[in-house]
């Protein structure tokens, strides 16, 4: 077997295309595409409406507030670079604009885990300039 | 439209499940050869008349143009070359492909087959990649997976699959011992093949539940081991199959759908791609799924048996955990499951694992099933399911 690199933990790494969703966490904005043909509401960020295609998409800021469509506590990390957030609450948010994104919940309680929990942004700004967008309990 | 049901299965060679390879190590062209030679020997049919071939990404010493190698390793000279990109769906994706290029008069024979082998040590350490942390999650820059899902650790199937558990279950209810009872009774079928890698150790629904939770709510038990094998599957017209020694097993119907790579993004969770690929393959075939006499269903996990049982129609939405308590889903009941054990029972040989359910309703179909063969095996209902619940395929099968 040859050597195995321990792998930090893996990081965005934005696209010219993506760059402006990442630009907006840092300042503790959230931005989505609007399709200016179908009027769709965008999530992930991309080049064309995933609904009719069209490429005229504009960035629009949104409250980023949601609620929990699904989730899953982690017992066993999905790679070793988790182990360090055992057990992780990895979730599915459903925005108020009707996306969905996947997250993590920070400062909820177990027992307080129910599909339907509205919940607000936790900006997680790391060391390379790049902030995750967390959720947590409205 | 679609398939006539002119094009038939006339032979298959699976290796047996194994947690540690007994076999010979065989690089994976190797691998695939004998695959083949084993199911053509099977089929009575001789290497010369290939001139099809279905492969998936599994053909290691060729990152690219993996069918022309296969052609050439083999000495094939084909008019059909297919690599499938389908994760679990790739061997339900190469029967009828082969199937409706033999329909389209494009060729006469077609070998499918995917191995997982362990191969000989390499003569200089690999250079490292890093889908031996990410596994089928790509890393690559671009990749959506890669800066909208790996930051958050949703990585791999596990944590995908258990979101599907958890927003099932609260839409329909919290009966997770029906959950287990598919383990157990798919286990049941296992102690039934000796090829099995759970053979001779049987389990309730109670050992199921008792087994470590994951990733909430599934346990260590609801999710596949992973095994060496490999597997291959000869397709060649009805009229060829008439000078075979096997009763024809005819691809009387397919369905395929895909609408996501990541679970967030589907558009109809906790439902499946499964509702509109099972129902193209029964309205093809004319038949309902209260016909078929077994289904052999994609089993990664146990939810994935759930969902596959509601949406391909065999109850209304939410109804699958009464069905499931209702029905006994081993060789033995009445309604036979994963004859062989499926992968929960006899192990997922990467994607070799959905070869095995293909290959297990042919067997069946052509009464070949040794101690667990179902008395009724005219017609069978094949699932292939990849990724999470993200590329779907489905198959009839009914005897000639």
């Amino acid at each position: 077997m040859s050597e195995r690199p321990v792998l930090p933990k893996p990081r965005p790494q934005p696209t010219p295309i993506t760059r402006p969703f990442w630009d907006a966490l840092r300042e503790e904005r959230v931005i989505l595409q609007r399709c200016g043909a179908c009027d769709s509401w965008v999530y992930y960020p991309r080049a064309r409406c995933p609904r009719c295609l069209s490429g005229d998409l504009t960035w629009t800021e949104v409250s980023g507030r949601g609620h929990l469509f699904s989730y899953t506590i982690t017992h066993q990390p999905t790679t070793y670079q988790f182990a360090d957030e055992m057990p992780q609450v990895i979730a599915i948010v459903e925005l108020d604009e009707g996306v969905r994104l996947t997250t993590t919940l920070v400062g909820v309680l177990h027992d307080e885990l129910r599909i339907g929990l509205q919940l607000v942004p936790a900006f997680d700004h790391g060391d390379d300039g790049l902030t995750l967008l967390r959720y947590t309990p409205a | 439209m679609g398939l006539r049901g002119d094009a038939c299965i006339v032979g298959y060679s699976e290796w047996k499940a194994e947690r540690h390879s007994t076999v010979e190590p065989r690089m994976p062209l190797h691998a695939w050869a004998d695959a083949v030679a084993a199911a053509l020997a099977d089929a009575g049919i001789d290497a010369h008349e290939v001139d099809g071939i279905c492969c998936a990404a599994d053909i290691t010493e060729s990152i690219q143009f993996q069918p022309a190698t296969i052609a050439e390793y083999c000495g094939f000279s084909v008019n059909f070359a297919e690599r499938l990109d389908l994760g679990g769906a790739s061997a339900v994706g190469m029967v009828w492909r082969a199937a409706a290029a033999i329909e389209l008069g494009l060729c006469e024979v077609v070998v499918c087959a995917t191995v997982n082998q362990a191969a000989p040590p390499p003569p200089t350490p690999p250079r490292f990649d890093d889908r031996w942390v990410y596994g089928a999650s790509s890393s690559a820059w671009g990749s959506p997976q890669a800066e909208f899902e790996l930051p958050f650790g949703n990585i791999a199937q596990n944590c995908s699959y258990a979101t599907y558990a958890q927003r099932y279950h609260d839409l329909y209810g919290w009966n997770e011992r029906a959950r287990a009872k598919i383990a157990s009774d798919q286990r049941v079928s296992a102690c039934a093949n000796p090829d099995a890698v759970f053979f001779g150790q049987p389990i309730t629904p109670d050992d199921v539940l008792a087994s470590r939770v994951i990733s909430t709510p599934l346990h260590l038990l609801e999710i596949v081991m992973p095994v060496h094998g490999g597997a291959a599957i000869v397709v060649t017209t009805a009229d060829r199959a008439r000078r075979t020694p096997r009763r024809p097993v005819h691809v009387v119907g397919c369905g395929e759908r895909l609408t996501h790579k990541t679970a967030t993004y589907s558009p109809e969770l906790p439902h499946t791609p499964v509702g509109a690929a099972a129902s193209a393959a029964f309205g093809m075939a004319g038949v309902r799924p209260a016909d078929v006499d077994m289904v052999q269903i994609y089993d990664c996990y146990t939810i994935t048996v759930l969902l596959s049982i509601e949406d391909s129609g065999f109850c209304g939405p939410g109804e699958g955990m009464a069905f499931v308590d209702a029905h006994d889903l081993s060789y033995r009941g009445d309604f036979p499951c994963n004859t062989h054990g499926g992968q929960l029972g006899y192990g997922q040989a990467g994607m070799a694992g959905g070869m095995s359910h293909v290959i297990e309703g042919a067997r069946q179909v052509m009464g070949r099933a040794a101690d667990r063969q179902l008395r009724r095996h005219d017609l069978a209902y094949v699932t292939g399911t990849g990724g999470t619940m993200s590329e779907q395929s489905a198959l009839v099968l009914r005897g000639g």
